[in-house]
């Protein structure tokens, strides 16, 4: 991204048919911290890290309830993505409110990109510099969902976004044709293990990652740190990188006992060295 | 030449009692079901108790649109409010937001006469009265409705407490047991529906304590 003459603007457009303003939007996106979202026929699960800027300080909010039945994480400019959530939350009010049903996510989806397209066409105004992973529910089951700040929006199998997030996306490119039909824990599995692929040999805690989970007769909850670490040592995910492979879901339990050679069965992490540190 | 009088009213009164009482770990909600306009039964299975919070619940009788339209703005208000607190309203603030809700409509207001009643958050039960336009007081007990005016003095009777104006501020709520006020409830509600017409069928009794919520259901005269 270099600096030029046609970027000071959201309503200039260069020679070459793009609007920078836009695009240096996506990249706010892309120094945000990880978010990650997959889905099954039945379930959503969103996970992020949370990074805090310092040992003093809390992490920001990622994850947000929107609805008993929709919920978004966020990456990018977190202040943004807390005034669009609050909208988000005010439109399903205002659908049950009027409608005594559930707003489909579908549908909130396309509001969130018009509201997101209506600030690349105001000279006074300047894009959201936050993409939001929505995942939730409709009638034909559970969806997962990519605003972008330029106000376009795509479903996904899955999902990840914000820095790192790359070798996310590449673990669940391998692994994405299972979703589908994979439980919930399989799920949450799943997404732990991509958010460990993000923070690049930083050993997988509950402190560092929040995990919510929604679903079919599941409403929206943010798992506590105690779940997320139990389920954490559950599937032996403190151990090394998961052998590479293309294996079905059914081989997971072999897999995750294989990854972790020293480790043996019985989750330990206080007990042992952290193995990342090798 | 006589001024012209509406021939149309927006409002209707549908009837029913609510009654509400205060214990000290307890609330007992109540109120009938039957659903009236004029002279005629609309139906004999219609609820005017709605929980708005986990530990706050409103009986309201008068006009159902209104009632039924409060609630759904009350609940409204309530999702909000758990989105930017993440916890539930407390029984006390929420009589505030149903009192500042009521007189936001002055000058057309909800036909709706409703009694508040929950734990506050120290769990000891608290009942608040309403009148239409959100006029409202912290009291020990209370019935709204058709029924009221032979409600009111029977528990005047058996629970008032000492005048809330003397000094040091006395306790409001009753110092009867749990099933001690429910059966009082009944008997109040079995008298009410001998002599109130709009009273009567069924009436549905909401429990609150520590555990959680409770309802019980009694049958009344049905004439």
């Amino acid at each position: 991204m270099f600096r030029n003459q046609y970027d000071t603007d959201v309503t200039t457009w260069s020679p070459a048919g793009r609007l920078f303003q836009v695009e240096y939007a996506m990249e706010a996106v892309k120094q945000g911290s990880a978010a990650i979202g997959l889905r099954s026929k039945t379930h959503v699960v969103l996970a992020c890290v949370n990074k805090a800027n310092s040992e003093l300080s809390s992490h920001q909010k990622k994850i947000f309830k929107v609805d008993d039945h929709i919920g978004v994480a966020i990456a990018g400019l977190t202040a943004d993505g807390r005034v669009l959530s609050r909208y988000m939350r005010s439109e399903c009010i205002n659908h049950s409110f009027t409608y005594e049903s559930p707003l489909p996510v579908g549908r909130l989806v396309v509001q969130l990109a018009d509201k997101a397209q209506v600030c690349t066409q105001r000279s006074w105004k300047r894009p959201f510099g936050v993409g939001l992973l929505v995942g939730g529910l409709d009638e034909s089951g559970a969806h997962l969902y990519y605003n972008c700040p330029s106000g376009n929006y795509f479903e996904y199998q899955a999902f990840a976004i914000g820095s790192r997030s790359q070798a996310a996306k590449t673990y669940l490119e391998r692994r994405f044709e299972n979703f589908v039909d994979s439980s919930r824990e399989d799920l949450i599995r799943d997404a732990l293990i991509a958010t460990r692929e993000t923070l690049q040999g930083e050993k997988l805690r509950s402190s560092i990652c929040t995990v919510a989970v929604l679903g079919v007769g599941e409403p929206f909850q943010i798992l506590d740190q105690e779940t997320v670490q139990q389920l954490i040592d559950k599937f032996e995910l403190v151990g090394e990188e998961e052998t590479p492979a293309a294996e079905p879901d059914a081989a997971a339990a072999d897999e995750g006992g294989a990854a972790e050679q020293g480790g043996g069965t019985e989750p330990g992490p206080a007990a042992e060295p952290a193995p990342m540190d090798i | 030449m006589t001024k012209q009088q509406a021939n149309w009213s927006p409002y209707d009164n549908n009837g029913g009692s609510c009654v509400a009482v205060a214990g000290a770990d307890y609330c007992v909600v109540a109120a009938d079901t039957r659903m009236s306009s004029g002279y005629n039964i609309l139906t004999r299975d219609y609820s005017k108790i709605c929980k708005l919070a986990d530990k706050c619940v409103m009986a309201s009788s008068g006009f159902q649109a209104d009632v039924k339209a409060l609630q759904k703005l009350l609940a409204a208000r309530h999702l909000i409010y758990q989105h930017q607190h993440n916890k539930q309203m407390s029984c006390p603030a929420m009589a505030q937001l149903l009192s500042n809700t009521l007189y936001y409509k002055r000058f057309f207001p909800y036909y709706s006469f409703n009694v508040l009643g929950g734990l506050d958050s120290e769990g000891k039960g608290c009942v608040f009265t309403y009148d239409a336009v959100g006029s409202y007081e912290k009291v020990g007990y209370s019935s709204q409705g058709s029924g009221s005016t032979l409600i009111m003095p029977f528990l005047d009777n058996q629970l008032k407490s000492p005048s809330p104006l003397l000094l040091p501020a006395l306790d409001a709520v009753t110092p009867l047991s749990e099933s001690e006020a429910v059966d009082l409830v009944k008997t109040v509600f079995a008298s009410a529906t001998e002599r109130d017409i709009y009273t009567g069928d069924k009436l549905e009794i909401v429990i609150l304590n520590a555990e959680g919520i409770r309802r019980e259901y009694m049958e009344l005269r049905k004439d």
